[in-house]
């Protein structure tokens, strides 16, 4: 958040009547500290996965939520949230990486013998080795992962910029006002004309 | 400020469990001029440790990998549950109970429904007459005697809400403090399908702040409700309301971080106090002249099961056998649909319009049962992506994406609410081999839903499929009704009742077999309600502290010696 959004919630929150901009002015620089999310650092080293790896579960997350005419999980930069995911919050997962890495090899040898690794696939290739591992307890750990690191908190290193969140719709804020959406607003204003008649 | 007392204090009261019911009590008895003590398993948390953070809630449980942390609720990674359906299986590790774990209890997380039951909850089996294979029976109280303290509940805590826009509500002898909160794109839908289906849609009564109220700020619409912590102290959760009103008294401690494993009884049979683990896992002894149980439906039981002694072998408070029996959960039915705008549903709080016309049984739909029913977007991004879909929906590519970018924003789920059966074999129960992280039996619990629990579900399923179409959905679907996996509206389990051979509590809450042991919260009900029992926990813990406070003015309470 930059110094501008922030003080532009402050001139928001502070404005709401009676007693609230009081609780707000006295709490609010507690609340925006605790809730500030702290971008993820640059991209920078693997903590988990070698290079070659990091490119291959790239891959197949830009396959489970693909770049089309919005951006997907790579621009989201999900492999990121996996490699932190796999030393912080969930070690027992490495295993499954490691073992279903060395798989994927194999099917994309098995499927296009002589062709290296499953990033260097064109799109095609690469949907069609998923599509035969699609129900494989690898693929399941990648899927949720991904779906995880594309709309986490930033914080934990994927969902880029709130790449996720923009995707689906969500907005991050600590206050909104009615309406909130399109059918309670079409009923204010239907109610505001019936008092004009 | 607060008050500290020492382990050999024998305080006036000690609470155990700071929840939806314990906290009203500390603080209606504190405020009496009696000395109180509160311990609760869980930790101390505040609204700036509070965070819209989806990866530490309840809502990413998910099979192997889960990388969602509880953070307000048990953790089932250091407390087991073993379950089983019938009491001929052996019961097998799975998480099943849910209760709130912290100071606050369940209010902390929960959505703020605030539903008063209706007079009809109280007397069931008296009009219905008896259903196979259950224990169906009247309360020892009515909705009259409650009605005063449904009130001061109300106003107490603050819940916003309109009187006299349900013709299906209960007499009240007050209207609610607050306002409704403004409606939401799924209440309008709501209220336009329920109106064409000739049903009588009303505002619903939440215990979240509409405006300012008492020095609390009002909400804020930031869409975190469920699951989560209020930052803006705007959900009247007791940690926001009565918590604080409690230590103000200057007679109350608040003690979190302590896990009873034992109520320690005299020769007399009464109760003198109670063992605890400390945050270090230290055992201590804190002496009481009386103690009320104030855990869940779950916990309660098993404390007391726990409890047993040479003068009480089946446990605390059990001559009757039941402690633990009738075990009664949230049931209830969903059906999605989606819409052509988008929503932004994911605003404000979670229900803004609820449908009670189905609310008492009717012997012409041919079993017994009955609801309400509510319109709300059920998910957060993550859980959303995860399970929210429709059935069909591709798992993953270009066809999942769109679908999920889409309807984040158009779907709306219909929740029904409906009576679950007092079954006796129902219960909670210590397991014989498991322990958990402080070696103490895990709970086991035994649960099959009732044939005409069934029914009832099935019933308001196709209510809800009705109310969507008469909305206007774009497409619509359900999901069959299987065996419950998990529940955390957790009751039934200390029922009250006037014979002490087929009740735990009588109907001043204080055990039938112990006289200066009192037992407050979800335990305590006869009959279920229709799922959303918050409101009713809190009317009885304001009447039950009532009751306590008077007892001991009058020399009621026997002490121990």
């Amino acid at each position: 958040m930059t110094p501008v959004d922030a003080s532009r919630r402050q001139f928001v929150l502070t404005s709401l009547s009676g007693l609230g901009s009081v609780w707000f002015a006295t709490r609010w620089p507690a609340i925006l500290a605790a809730q500030q999310q702290a971008q993820a650092a640059e991209p920078g080293k693997f903590q988990f996965f070698s290079p070659e790896q990091a490119a291959n579960v790239e891959a197949i997350a830009a396959q489970i939520i693909p770049t089309t005419d919005t951006p997907g999980a790579r621009e989201a930069r999900v492999v990121y949230f996996i490699d932190r995911v796999l030393v912080t919050l969930d070690k027992p997962s490495q295993p499954k990486y490691v073992e279903g890495l060395k798989d994927l090899h194999s099917k994309v040898q098995g499927l296009f013998p002589g062709a290296g690794e499953f990033s260097s696939l064109t799109s095609d290739q690469q949907i069609r080795v998923l599509t035969a591992i699609e129900k494989t307890e690898f693929f399941e750990y990648v899927r949720y992962h991904t779906i995880v690191g594309f709309l986490a908190n930033p914080e934990y290193g994927g969902n880029y910029k709130e790449t996720g969140w923009k995707v689906i719709g969500f907005e991050s804020d600590m206050h909104f006002e009615p309406p909130f959406g399109y059918y309670d607003a079409e009923e204010n204003k239907a109610q505001s004309n019936d008092g004009q008649i | 400020m607060m008050v500290k007392f020492d382990d050999n204090t024998a305080v006036d009261f000690l609470v155990i469990g700071g929840g939806g019911a314990g906290a009203i009590v500390a603080k209606e008895l504190s405020a009496a001029g009696f000395q109180v003590i509160v311990l609760d398993q869980g930790p101390y948390l505040h609204e700036e440790d509070f965070r819209h953070d989806e990866l530490k809630t309840k809502d990413i449980w998910n099979p192997p990998p889960n990388i969602g942390q509880p953070t307000l609720v048990n953790d089932h990674s250091l407390q087991p549950n073993t379950f089983r359906k019938t009491p001929n299986e052996t019961a097998k590790v799975k998480p099943f109970a849910q209760y709130g774990r912290c100071i606050g209890g369940g209010t902390v997380h929960f959505t703020g429904n605030y539903w008063r039951f209706h007079e009809i909850d109280f007397i069931e089996r008296s009009r219905w007459g008896a259903v196979e294979g259950a224990g169906l029976a009247d309360w020892p109280i009515t909705y009259a005697d409650l009605e005063p303290f449904y009130t001061k509940a109300e106003w107490d805590l603050g819940v916003s809400g309109l009187a006299g826009a349900s013709p299906f509500d209960p007499p009240r002898s007050k209207p609610y403090p607050l306002p409704p909160m403004p409606v939401k794109s799924s209440g309008v839908l709501l209220e336009r399908g329920a109106r064409k289906l000739g049903w009588h849609p009303f505002p619903a009564p939440l215990a979240i702040l509409s405006q300012p109220y008492r020095g609390r700020a009002a909400c804020g619409h930031c869409g975190f409700c469920e699951s989560f912590g209020c930052e803006w102290g705007a959900k009247s959760s007791t940690l926001a309301t009565v918590i604080p009103m409690a230590e103000k008294t200057g007679r109350c401690e608040i003690r979190p971080d302590s896990y009873v494993r034992k109520i320690s009884t005299d020769k007399g049979g009464r109760v003198d106090g109670v063992i605890y683990f400390d945050s270090h896992k230290q055992e201590h002894f804190q002496k009481a002249k009386s103690v009320v149980v104030c855990c869940n439906g779950s916990e309660t039981p098993r404390l007391l099961l726990m409890s047993k002694s040479n003068l009480f072998p089946q446990g605390l408070a059990n001559s009757s056998g039941l402690v633990g029996k009738y075990f009664m959960v949230d049931q209830g039915s969903m059906a999605v649909g989606t819409f052509e705008h988008p929503m932004g549903e994911y605003k404000s709080v979670r229900v803004t319009r609820i449908v009670h016309d189905f609310y008492d049984s009717d012997p012409k739909r041919g079993f017994y049962g009955g609801g309400g029913m509510d319109a709300r977007f059920e998910g957060y991004p993550i859980s959303f992506a995860l399970n929210g879909l429709p059935p069909g929906t591709p798992r993953w590519g270009a066809g999942f994406k769109k679908t999920l970018s889409e309807n984040f924003t158009r779907t709306v789920n219909v929740f029904s609410h409906t009576t679950c059966l007092p079954v006796e074999s129902n219960s909670i129960s210590l397991d014989p081999g498991l322990k958990d992280a402080w070696g103490l039996p895990a709970t086991r619990v035994t649960y099959k839903t009732h044939a005409e629990d069934f029914k009832t579900l099935e019933f308001f399923t196709q209510r809800s499929l009705e109310l969507l179409d008469a909305a206007g959905a774009i497409q619509k679907w359900s999901y069959p009704e299987g065996d419950k996996t998990a529940a955390v509206h957790l009751l039934g389990t200390c029922r009250m009742g006037n014979d002490p051979k087929s009740s735990v509590v009588n109907k001043d809450h204080r055990a039938h077999d112990v006289p200066n042991l009192f037992i407050v919260d979800g335990s305590s009900f006869v009959t279920s309600g229709r799922n959303q029992p918050t409101c009713t926990i809190q009317a009885l813990a304001y009447r039950a502290a009532d009751r306590m406070a008077q007892a001991a003015k009058n020399g009621g309470i026997a002490t121990p010696a």
